[in-house]
Parts: C-alpha cells; structure tokens; sequence
C-alpha cells in the first residue's frame, strides 16, 4: 500500500476530505465575521452564540411546529437574522462613534448571556437532530466512507460562500456597501440609506452564522456550548486571513481545516492548537494577514 | 454623551479580560462569613456551565440539599448548609474556590468534583487542611490509588468499575481486538488504562489509541482512524458531550453498520436521552443507578426530577445524595464539633460506620477510601421497547462487590497495610 510520511495514502485522503467539512464551518463563520467587520468595523464575539442559536431554532421548528430540515434553512437564518437587526438597532448602533473595544465586549456580554439563557432553559447535554431523509446514506469514494450529509456540507457551503463574495465583490449592491464604509456621508448625500444598509449588513452576517448553524445541528451535539467551542478557532482563522477581506476569510478558512485534519492523523494531541500556532507566526510575518491590506 | 476619547489600549484589555475570568470566583466568597459552631458547611464544587452540567451540575446540589432534606439534621442539634460553585473543568479554578472555601468560608467537606484534573488538585487541598472530600462524578481510580488521603472517599464509580462491567461483557462477546478514543487527561488516560487490562487480561488486544483534546467537538478524523484500524471494538474513554459527540458520528459515518462496536466505557442517562434511543439501541453501559431500578430509586426520582427541569438523576447525582447522607451521619456520631475540627477524623467514622442508603443499599468504605456496592450492567432499549420518557435501560446483570472494584491490594493506597 502507498504511504505517506509512514500514513497510508488512502487514510490521508480520508483526513483530507474530514479537514474540507471541518473547513466548511469554518469558512462560512469567518465570512459572517468578515463581513460584519469589513463593513462596520463591529468585531462581532456574538457569532457563536447566533451559530447555537442558528441550529436551536432548526430544533425548535422541528419539535414545536413540526417544520423539517429543508425549512429550517431558509426559516432559522432569516429568523435569527432579525435578532440580529434588532440588537444592531437597540445596542450596537450607539457604539459606532467609540473605539471597537466597546463593541467587542458589548457582543461579548450578548453571548455570556445568551448561552446562559440557553443553557438554563435546554441544559448542557444537547437534543438530538436527525439528518434528514433526502441526505441520509453514504458514498464509498474508495478512500474512504463519505456521509452524503458531509457532502451535501461541503457543496452547501461553497455556493454560499462563492454567492456572498460575488454580490460584495461585483454587484452594484457590494459597491455601495463598499462604497458606504469608506465614505459614508457621500454615499448619503446620493440618497443611500446607509444606517439602513449597515443595519442589514449586520443582519446578514448574523444570518450567515445561523446557516452554519443550521447545517451543525444533525453533525454536532444541539447544546448551548457548540458555538462557543468553535468561535475563538473561527476568530484565530479570521486574523489569519486578514480582517475584513472576504476572499481571504473563506479560503483561510478551508484551508485551516485541513491543517486541522492533518494534525489530527500525525499529532491528535496538538489538533487543538495548531491553528493558533499559525496565527502567532502569520502574525510575526504578516501582521495584516494573508489576505489583508496593510 | 461626552466626547471623552477612547483610550483602551492592549494591556487594558486583556487586564479585563483576566479580572472577567476570576468573576466566577466571586460569587462563592460572598456567603456569610459568620458560621455558627453547630453548622456543617458543604460546598457542590461542580461543573455547572460546560459539558458535565447535566450529568452533575446543579442535579448535584439538588442531590445534595435533598440529603440534608431527608437527614434532618435540626432535631440531633445541628445545621446543615450547601453552598455551590462552577470549577469550569479547569484545576486551577478548582484549586482556588476549595481554598477560599476551606480557608475562609468555613466550609467542611467538598462534595461531586466531576473532571478528574480537578479531583486530584483539589484532593491535595483537602489533605492539607485536614477537610473532607466525597467525590461522586470524578472517576480517576488514582484518588484510591498511589494519590489516595484519609480524607476522602470516592463514592459511586471509577475508571476501574466502569471496564469491570462493559470492558469484561464487550470482550466476552468475542470483541477481543479494541482501539480507543481517549480524552487528553487524567480520566481518560485513566480509564483507558484500566480498560486496557481488562482486555489483555481476558485474551484481547489493543490495536490502536488516539487521544482528542477536551473538550472536542469534531471526532470524525478519530473515528476515521478507529475504522481503518479494524478493531472489532472501538472504546470511548471519555464522557458526556465528549461522548455523545463521538456516537453522534459515529452513527453518521456507519461505524456500526460496517461491523464494529462501539463501547461507551463511561455512559450516563442523560447522554441516553441526548442521542435518542434511535441512534443509542443496543449500547452496553455500566452504572451504580438507574432511576427505575426498584422502588426506592423511583421514590427518589419522583422527588428528584421535578426539582430539577425534568431530567432524570444519573449515578452522579444519586452519589452525591448517598455521600452526604453517610458523612452527615458519620458527623452525627462523632459529634459536630469533633468533625469541623479533623476531617480525617470524620471519614475514619465514615469507614467506620456501614453504609446504608436508599440508592446504593447495604455497603462499606474501605480504608483506601473506595466506597463499594454493586454495579449494573443495562443495555439501552430500542425505541418501541420504550413504554415512555426516560424508560430506557433494562438490566442485563448485576455486577457483584467483588468484581465491581479493584481489589484493595491492588491499587498501591499508602493508607493500606499489607
């Protein structure tokens, strides 16, 4: 049998295509951070208590109203996403003017709160949540024993990453917003509404959040700490990539998640902290990130 | 609003970051410093905001005010209290609030400590100021062990009893190859070890082991490698969200359907009711107490769960309950304030008296500390075998003392005269 570096070839494909899925999360809440951050200057700690929220609300509309997976896709993002213009609205507006410290522990404060509120009311253990019908199964690619859902993970998550970039990098939309953060008085003065626009950039990152969210829900355990788990390695990728640059954030993101995977064949133990290895030397070396400009 | 410029700089920010970190720690140290000299003070030192929460958490401090409930300590002349604090999973955390508690609150025994880490940090306190710990949800077998105190008892499982039940079934049924999924530190590698002889000792073998940081979310790449290992068995040593993850998976990636088995090497019923009987049928799992065991567990579960949103005690809680009760009458016997003053003195009573409790029945301390009962080997029903909410074990068989525990000799307890 083909090895490499004393790993069989076939098990290193196998890890290759773990390392893409884990990838997928990492890059769809690096792009809702990098979004939220390019735009308005929000450093947003929040994004992993809306992850939680994102796959809590596919349960609920599961368990209480008896609405599937499919629903939950469309439904938990957009519902999910008016939490989050709200708080943009009510809290996060006011914190503009200020340094984004105030608006780091202003998000941070909400996700202390709202994993608390989650925790009292479901517990730590988690609920389950089957994968649904449609999606259940497995491929054998040969190497290995793909899960059609991981798939579907993978393909789920570059079409909305792709579709994001694309409408802020070349649509009239994305020049506007871009447009908006570095002048915004002058994109008023030519009848924009950008606090409306800001306030709806916001909420799209957060509904971006819910998405993933909603695709962790039937992988992961249901339980109010998934999103914090997750969030200081999606920020890690996120300063890795560059703050702010859309493009950098997703393929950071797929990219860490290999390195991730690899670890875990040739150092498990270390699987937990190689990503934050690579940021303190992509910090030393490039203190802007990867992708970010200086 | 003033214009006031911002100057928070770096340093300013992660100086609030470490003063929000020690806040937890607050809330402990507020209690009233004046205790009376006929009060016990216990302190739940839990975890009661990660992956443990339901399985100990605040069931814990229920278990345990229930005990104090059921004692009634206020006709024998004395007064009984319960404090609480989250220890995070982290030593350190531990450390500090048992300290405060012992050194400044007054608080006389320690009870629960799931994480083992925690376990032996804080065990090392306790012997140096002369307190009590009974250990319910910690399950390193080193705390009867080389590290074992006169102050402490470990009431209601270990590393060593946990195997005893499903490692020995697991191998018996002809799963004699195994590998395992371990959690980086102390209970894991501490139950991975004990598993380990089992197997070897019953013919097995062990063909492989990773070990995942704690606490993990992704187990895909482990389940990966125990796959490609081909051992008919795949041993988790590791618990409760750790767990529940890793079968979740598991499930997904068609390790059981391809023919390989699954050991949950430490299972609690609210990881039961997590996965779902559709995806737990068929799991063996050992336990010192199933809430539908006989009527003394259903009367308590029918006190317990209310109290505490509907979820079912684990074995966790159900010690923390026995524990306190026995200390409380170990207190009552040497008298309140012989047992404030030396705790090795209050568990030498403890070891002295026999225990007797509505949960664990008939038993003894030993004097490496390790409290015995018989243990119970359930399999997790299907879900039409399930007549309603949390009827989800039958009783494959009962484990005697005898083999339930490591054998005194064995375990290298100073505290054991040979």
């Amino acid at each position: 049998m083909d090895t490499i570096f004393g790993i069989p070839a076939v098990a290193l494909y196998g890890q290759l295509m773990l390392g893409l899925i884990n990838g997928s999360f990492y890059a769809l809440l690096s792009l809702g951070l990098a979004v939220i951050f390019g735009m308005m200057n929000v450093i947003n700690f929040t994004h992993g208590a809306q992850f939680m929220m994102g796959a809590f609300v596919a349960w609920m509309l599961l368990n209480w109203i008896g609405l599937g997976y499919w629903w939950a896709l469309i439904l938990a993002p957009l519902i999910v996403g008016a939490t989050g213009v709200l708080i943009e609205r009510l809290m996060i507006q006011r914190l503009y003017k200020l340094d984004h410290l105030y608006g780091l522990l202003l998000t941070f404060g909400l996700a202390l709160i709202i994993e608390g509120l989650f925790r009292n009311y479901f517990g730590s253990s988690g609920l389950p949540y089957r994968i649904p019908a449609e999606l259940q199964g497995a491929m054998d690619l040969g190497f290995m024993f793909l899960p059609n859902y991981r798939a579907w993970v993978i393909v789920a998550s570059i079409v909305v990453c792709f579709a994001t970039w694309y409408v802020i990098e070349r649509t009239k939309l994305g020049a506007y917003l871009r447009a908006a953060t570095e002048r915004p008085l002058l994109v008023q003065a030519f009848g924009v509404n950008v606090p409306r626009m800001i306030t709806l950039t916001y909420g799209f990152g957060v509904a971006l959040a819910a998405f993933a969210g909603v695709l962790a829900a039937p992988i992961y355990s249901v339980n109010p700490n998934m999103g914090s788990q997750l969030i200081i390695v999606v920020f890690a990728v996120v300063v890795i990539g560059g703050m702010g640059s859309i493009a950098g954030s997703v393929l950071t993101g797929f990219g860490l998640g290999i390195v991730e995977g690899l670890t875990r064949v040739f150092y498990p133990e270390g699987s937990a902290t190689v990503i934050f290895v690579i940021m303190a030397i992509v910090l030393l070396v490039r203190p802007a990130g990867l992708f970010g400009r200086a | 609003m003033s214009a006031k410029p911002t100057t928070v700089n770096r340093r300013t920010l992660l100086g609030t970051a470490a003063a929000a970190g020690t806040l937890p720690l607050i809330t402990p140290l507020r209690a009233p410093r004046a205790q009376a000299a006929n009060t016990i003070k216990i302190g739940v030192l839990s975890d009661l905001s990660s992956l443990y929460t339901d399985l100990a958490g605040q069931g814990s401090v229920l278990a345990a005010r229930m005990a104090v409930e059921d004692f009634n300590p206020g006709p024998k002349g004395f007064n009984v209290e319960i404090v609480a604090a989250d220890h995070q999973n982290r030593a350190d955390v531990g450390s500090t609030t048992a300290r405060a508690w012992y050194d400044r609150d007054g608080v006389d025994a320690i009870v629960d400590v799931p994480n083992s880490g925690v376990v032996l940090a804080v065990n090392q306190i306790t012997r140096e100021k002369n307190k009590v710990m009974i250990v319910s949800a910690g399950a390193t077998t080193d705390l009867t062990g080389p590290q074992c105190t006169p102050n402490s008892v470990h009431w209601t499982y270990d590393t060593f009893s946990q195997p005893a039940g499903t490692g020995r079934a697991m191998v018996a049924a002809g799963g004699d190859t195994w590998f395992f999924i371990t959690a980086d530190y102390a209970f894991g590698h501490s139950l991975e070890a004990n598993t380990e002889r089992f197997v070897i000792a019953s013919g097995g073998r062990v063909v492989g082991k990773v070990r995942h940081p704690f606490p993990g979310t992704d187990f895909s790449s482990f389940l990966l490698q125990a796959q490609g290992s081909r051992a008919k068995v795949i041993g988790l040593a590791n618990a409760g969200g750790d767990f529940i993850n890793a079968m979740k998976q598991a499930g997904e990636f068609g390790i059981v359907r391809r023919g390989q088995k699954l050991a949950g090497l430490l299972v609690f019923i609210t990881d039961v009711h997590s996965l779902g009987l559709e995806t737990a049928q068929g799991l063996t799992l050992t336990t010192a107490f199933y809430h539908d065991r006989n009527d003394e567990s259903r009367a308590f579960n029918e006190k317990f769960h209310p109290r505490n949103r509907g979820i079912r005690p684990t074995m966790a809680h159900a010690g923390v309950y026995g524990g306190v009760l026995h200390y409380l009458k170990a207190v009552e016997a040497l008298g309140v304030a012989a047992a404030k003053a030396d705790g090795a003195a209050a568990v030498a009573a403890m070891k002295r008296l026999p225990t007797n409790d509505p949960l664990f029945g008939q038993g003894e301390i030993r004097q490496d500390g390790r409290k015995t009962h018989p243990m119970y080997l359930y399999e997790v029903k299907a879900p039409n075998e399930s007549r309603g909410p949390w009827d989800y074990l039958k009783l494959v068989r009962e484990i005697p003392v005898a083999d339930a525990w490591r054998p005194l000799a064995d375990g290298n307890c100073p505290l054991v005269r040979t």
